[in-house]
């Protein structure tokens, strides 16, 4: 075909998906920005150009620092434990232990379960004394009553094990279908040569799952931003913002403060943490990928 | 001896697991006193069924996610095989621009920007609609990623040989790079599905009514109240909304891992 | 000439038979009976009055029902009437979401019918000299108390606390623990998650101590007799231990009180009907514990009238507002619900009274209205709440002093509140 009709034709294909693409991701990510410069329009009074106001505000919010610092220990909390997880489910699941099919769907489960519906369960596992938790650290074990999802210290890490919970089974698939990839000949030859199960892991299975963990590390630190909804049910960003995450903040002074502005810049920071993680994942990881 | 540990290990990790919906189970079939008690006396209930599904419309629930995450994959394997095929086998001015531009997406889901998306869709008219829930996922950058690399590994003979034959680019698409490329797409679709019928914070955002809201915020909605919780008639409603997604992955598990693992993503 | 009259009579008279159709937006609670009742009023409502269509839109918890209450107003179709938290008032003014109800209710009659509620319910429902809000489910907090916890700790077991000292000390002789221990029943739970700056006006209100001015524009969050209030609810966890420490759960308190791992609660007196149908012992129900005085604050929602809605939606959604406020529908709605009946003469109807005889707890509510405040309520009211309930949840799981807590909760309310009082 000539250059022409490539040009024509090519951009045909691709005008449907960059119309969408454009209108809601990259118009978005643009008027959020414009949008974090003017005032919040209430009522009769219309949006106007502010500057830098909304950014001032948001650095003098001390809410803002907790749910950022929240976050970001969240994500240190959950990514790496997911993934080791997952690994390590995967491996399982791929080995010879008896029940595999039931261990796959056991681990499998929590993804095709809403988070919304959990959330209640653990809400239950969580409550003190008659809990299920509680029912096992107090009743069983005769340690003390602890109201874990009440107390500061203690809520933020309860979120994390859920969202582990949530998290590392769907991340277990990818690994297994990797590891099911990986010739049986580099494992018979290495235990010709007598090499031990966790240097074979450490030399040849986990370089070679690289590519899979770059896949599934982008993921898990979307996901790390991304999933709030267990908060919504089980402590509202409670005690004290000690559970709230940076998109739940957004969504509250969004969409119950209506202070759109705010919400704006403080998108702005998410959307370049965002952006942040990506460039450092593809060009720190991209190097050290082994492709078969 | 370790592989008996880890045996151990790996079955009390899969109990601890699946310990929730062991859970669910109990609770949804046992009458409301024995929420918290485990009785394995307790006499067995359906009320608690009969009960959720009185309290909230979850037939039209149903209907509406089983059409919203139908009309989402649809359009999106529609898009992004469109998408895909422009950026493998065209050149055009801006093409690498273009790419780069879409991968934004990989990393700035429309979850993140809620709020301007909101506004656009005020702006158009189309809140509170299924439409407004699924029209900013329609472009994934997930699938014209995967599709692209998936097209690549396609080799030209067989392109050129359809070509040869008389076919127009959009049957060489169809009968050539699609067929090829199966696995990838089931793989797509099972992630597309079960994104969609457990999304949440967008859907909440953008439905006020009945007539629009996907199970998630229909079950929100429902288990959220004055009265303090009931875990009878909630988890009587998980069962009842998860149910399809866990028959489906119980029938098809193979198939999953299959798909996944033929779909080369690593 | 008397043909075209007797044509625009006739075409007159056609026009009301075009049905107007009202939307609202209602916040509904688990559990298919309310959603009955109000599906129930709006069928009676509209074969009563055949031309007016009534659409309940159920939106969740009051929280999420504002929400979409103003992410409807802002875009799409948005409601004729809501019910809708009292304290949203300034909010919905702010956001020129809502019409005062001076402007449709104008006859003597309508004028009567506002005057009909009581005063309590009334001073979240006006400001500036208009009627914003017409209370419907309202409520106040009381005090639910287990009757045979009490008669095995060897109090009277018909006999509430009336006091602060008199809570604590009975709380005392309730809170029992194990040979480890380990405490089995708690004295008393108020819950703290979610909003607890209604339960704190709990303890601020028999305090004599009021948190914000009826403008809205200015709130007392550091008063010496606020900060007292707090004392005394984090002592009751922290120093004398007849409280769970840490910030309660609203939703699993009920739960706790039928399991009987707490001896007293403080919850709404919305919750009657679900605490009568799931304690299965003995419970009595009891005005809060006085210190300085009586009292608690109001709570729940009012309906308001939306802007956006044309002459005719807003004239049927006052015909529907009054049908269902009317003292026979007002008494109905409160005996299925155990919300208080907003006018005086709702109960004096015959089935509020039998209803009264046969279940004296329906009355604590009403009697304790006399003593009752206003919920805090002011503009930004969502932001400034927050800064409330966060201090007291700060406070209570003994992150900051009391003192402190307050102290930054007022300086944030402070610089909230500014712009507003010009």
């Amino acid at each position: 075909m000539n250059r022409a009709n490539a040009q024509i034709h090519g951009w045909l294909l691709l005008l449907p998906a960059a119309v969408l693409l454009a209108l809601f991701t990259h118009y978005p990510v643009l008027a959020t920005l414009w949008h974090s410069f003017q005032s919040t329009p209430r009522g009769g009074r219309p949006a106007d150009w502010v500057g830098l106001e909304n950014y001032r505000a948001l650095i003098e919010d001390p809410v803002f620092w907790q749910v950022l610092g929240n976050n970001l220990w969240f994500a240190a909390g959950t990514i790496p434990a997911s993934i080791a997880l997952a690994i390590l489910m995967a491996i399982w699941v791929n080995g010879k232990i008896a029940g595999r099919g039931f261990l796959r769907l056991a681990y499998f489960v929590p993804t095709v379960l809403p988070m919304i519906a959990v959330a209640n369960i653990w809400l239950f596992f969580y409550t003190p004394t008659y809990g299920l938790l509680e029912q096992l650290t107090v009743g069983l074990l005769g340690l003390p009553s602890h109201n874990w999802l009440g107390t500061k210290s203690t809520v933020l890490y309860c979120l994390m094990v859920v969202t582990i919970w949530k998290e590392a089974g769907f991340f277990m698939i990818f690994y297994l279908a990797a590891l099911q990839a990986i010739p049986p000949s580099l494992g018979e030859a290495a235990a010709i040569e007598g090499a031990g199960r966790w240097y074979y892991f450490r030399r040849v299975t986990f370089p070679l799952l690289m590519p899979t963990t770059l896949f599934v590390l982008v993921n898990a630190v979307i996901n790390s931003f991304r999933l709030v909804d267990h908060i919504v049910v089980m402590t509202r960003g409670g005690p004290d913002n000690a559970s709230s995450l940076l998109l739940y903040y957004i969504y509250d002074v969004g969409f119950k403060f209506w202070d759109s502005a705010y919400a704006s810049a403080l998108t702005m920071v998410l959307l370049a943490i965002l952006a942040a993680s990506a460039i450092l994942q593809f060009a720190f990881l991209e190097r050290r990928i082994h492709y078969q | 001896m370790t592989r008996a540990l880890e045996a151990i290990g790996a079955w009390l990790l899969a109990i601890l697991w699946i310990l929730p919906l062991a859970y669910a189970f109990w609770t949804a079939f046992h009458p409301p006193e024995f929420a918290t008690r485990f009785d394995l006396s307790a006499p067995l209930t359906l009320q608690n069924f009969v009960n959720a599904w009185n309290a909230a419309p979850f037939a039209r629930y149903f209907a509406n996610t089983v059409l919203l995450v139908s009309l989402i994959l649809g359009a999106q394997l529609v898009l992004a095989t469109l998408a895909a095929y422009a950026f493998t086998r065209y050149e055009f001015y801006g093409r690498d621009v273009m790419f780069a531009l879409v991968l934004v997406q990989l990393m700035i889901m429309p979850d993140v920007l809620v709020v301007e998306n909101y506004r656009t869709m005020a702006a158009l008219n189309l809140t509170d609609t299924i439409t407004a829930i699924g029209l900013p996922y329609v472009a994934s950058a997930f699938g014209i990623f995967l599709l692209r690399q998936t097209f690549k590994t396609i080799p030209l003979e067989l392109d050129e040989a359809a070509r040869v034959e008389g076919a127009g680019p959009l049957r060489v698409l169809w009968e050539v790079y699609v067929p090829l490329s199966r696995p990838v797409y089931i793989a797509y679709a099972l992630v597309s599905v079960s994104y969609h019928w457990n999304n949440f914070l967008w859907p909440l955002i953008v439905t006020n009514t009945v007539g629009s809201r996907p199970l998630t915020v229909g079950l929100q909605v429902f288990s959220s109240g004055d009265q303090g919780i009931d875990w009878s008639i909630i988890t009587a409603a998980t069962l009842m909304t998860s149910g399809p997604l866990l028959v489906a992955f119980l029938l098809f598990q193979r198939q999953f891992v299959q798909s996944f693992m033929r779909a080369g993503i690593r | 000439m008397r043909k075209i009259l007797s044509l625009i009579v006739a075409a007159l008279i056609a026009l009301p038979a075009w049905a107007q159709e009202i939307s609202f937006y209602y916040p509904v609670a688990v559990g298919g009976p309310i959603t009955k009742i109000i599906d129930g009023f709006a069928a009676d409502f509209e074969k009563e009055n055949p031309g007016i269509r009534i659409k309940p839109i159920y939106s969740g918890t009051y929280q999420e029902s504002i929400v979409k209450a103003l992410t409807a107003h802002k875009s799409g179709e948005p409601p004729v009437i809501s019910v809708l938290l009292s304290t949203d008032m300034f909010t919905l003014i702010d956001e020129d979401a809502i019409a005062p109800w001076d402007a449709v209710a104008t006859t003597a009659d309508d004028q009567q019918w506002i005057k009909s509620f009581y005063p309590a319910f009334m001073e979240n429902s006006q400001t500036g000299g208009k009627t914003w809000g017409i209370p419907f489910q309202r409520s106040t907090i009381v005090l639910y108390w287990n009757k045979e916890a009490f008669k095995e700790a060897g109090l009277d077991p018909n006999r509430a606390p009336a006091t602060w000292k008199e809570m604590a000390d009975y709380a005392q002789k309730l809170t029992r623990r194990d040979a480890s221990g380990k405490t089995t029943q708690w004295g008393v739970e108020v819950p703290s998650s979610g909003f607890p700056y209604w339960l704190f006006q709990g303890f601020t209100t028999p305090n004599d101590a009021v948190l914000m001015n009826k403008d809205g524009n200015t709130t007392y969050y550091d008063n010496p007799a606020v900060v007292e209030a707090l004392q005394y609810w984090v002592d009751l966890a922290q120093r004398q231990k007849v409280m769970p420490p840490g910030v309660i759960e609203w939703g699993t308190t009920p739960k706790d009180f039928f399991e009987r791992k707490v001896a007293m609660m403080w919850t709404t007196t919305g919750n009657l009907t679900n605490v009568k149908a799931n304690a299965k012992f003995d419970f009595g129900v009891a005005m809060l514990p006085a210190n300085k005085r009586r009292g608690s604050p109001t709570g729940g929602g009012n309906f308001y009238l939306f802007k956006k809605s044309t002459p005719q939606q807003q004239a049927a959604a006052l015909k529907f507002v009054k049908w269902v406020t009317s003292p026979r529908r007002a008494a109905e709605w409160g005996i299925a619900t155990g919300y208080v009946a907003v006018r005086p003469d709702a109960w004096d109807t015959p089935e509020m009274k039998k209803y009264v005889e046969g279940f004296p707890a329906a009355a604590v509510a009403r009697d304790q209205l006399q003593y009752s405040v206003a919920e805090l309520s002011t503009h930004d009211n969502q932001r400034v709440t927050k800064a409330l309930n966060d201090g007291l949840q700060a406070a209570l799981t003994g992150g900051k002093s009391p003192a402190d807590a307050l102290k930054e909760a007022q300086r944030e309310a402070d610089r909230i509140l500014r712009p507003y009082r010009k």
